[in-house]
């Protein structure tokens, strides 16, 4: 397979990820089509990396999994607190700082 | 496939040993009573969000389209001795500098999640002997009665049978108890097990 292939294939997840973000009300489903979004471009770097056949692309990809590992335990860690005060995990219910 | 051996097993330990097993214990904490709504709080956001997707994907198709993504490189200086060796070469020498914030941010994150998570102990912890004299206090000695598990339901949420034919609300866990509010309530008299019948006509 070619790199155009895993470069497609990694746009069909960031979609897929995206509209999991824009439709899903729980916090949990959020956060993993977050996860989604960011291996999709995980998966992009090492296509773009194996194409011009260096190592850079590789190395990117492997901070963004750090940073995506911080994220989630922050995120969940986030969400522990409001589902404790609010007893609901819907980002709908989350809406103290609206008005 | 694409020539990245140390990322894949990268990818396995991390989300599967460490982002799921989050996830896991987060939904167990949480639960899953909690639903997703179905009400549409902001009019016509799905139908929104569908579009949006679809654009989206249409642009970033065309425009992978419109680039010269080439076949895969032949392999260079980069990782001519093997994966591994090449990764660490860069880490640990171009991109030292974020591989040390990063760890810097895994600290902060670790620290965060301990501050978020953290609960302060508003009463003061109950000693062996304030349990003891809390048991005392309650009238009955003894631990809770066990929950009756029948054959029909082999389920801990089931209350026990009191000799009069009545059921124990001490015997089912509070946790357990307001889990299923729909289930049927046990029968006042179980029947005998079919094993038990047979052996009594013959």
């Amino acid at each position: 397979m070619s790199p155009i292939h895993y470069v497609a294939l990694s746009v069909i997840l960031f979609v897929i990820g995206g509209v999991g973000v824009l439709v899903r009300r729980n916090a949990i489903v959020v956060f993993m089509c977050i996860e989604l979004m960011l291996n999709a471009c995980n998966l992009a770097f090492v296509a773009f990396a194996r194409m011009h056949g260096n190592l850079d692309g590789q190395v990117i990809a492997f901070f963004v999994m750090v940073v995506a590992a911080a994220e989630v335990v922050v995120g969940l860690a986030t969400l522990m607190a409001i589902f404790r005060a609010r007893r609901s995990a819907s980002v709908d219910d989350a809406n103290l700082l609206k008005y | 496939m694409q020539g990245a051996p140390f990322l894949a097993f990268v990818q396995i330990i991390v989300y599967t040993g460490a982002v799921l097993m989050l996830f896991l214990f987060v939904i167990m904490l949480i639960g899953i009573s909690s639903s997703d709504s179905v009400v549409e709080t902001i009019k016509g956001q799905r139908a929104a969000a569908g579009l949006a997707a679809i654009g989206l994907f249409v642009i970033l198709i065309l425009g992978i389209g419109h680039a010269a993504i080439g076949p895969a490189a032949r392999t260079t200086a980069a990782n001519n001795v093997d994966n591994l060796t090449g990764l660490a070469r860069l880490i640990f020498t171009t991109y030292v500098f974020p591989f040390e914030v990063t760890g810097a941010l895994l600290i902060t994150a670790a620290v965060g999640a301990m501050v978020l998570a953290h609960r302060e102990r508003t009463t003061p912890k109950p000693t062996q002997r304030d349990l003891a004299a809390r048991r005392l206090a309650s009238g009955h000695l003894a631990p809770d009665p066990s929950p009756g598990v029948y054959a029909l339901h082999d389920a801990a949420d089931r209350p026990a049978l009191l000799p009069d034919g009545s059921t124990s609300e001490l015997s089912v866990s509070q946790t357990l108890a307001p889990r299923d509010p729909n289930a049927e309530t046990p029968p006042v008299r179980p029947e005998l097990p079919a094993s038990a019948t047979t052996e009594a006509e013959s």
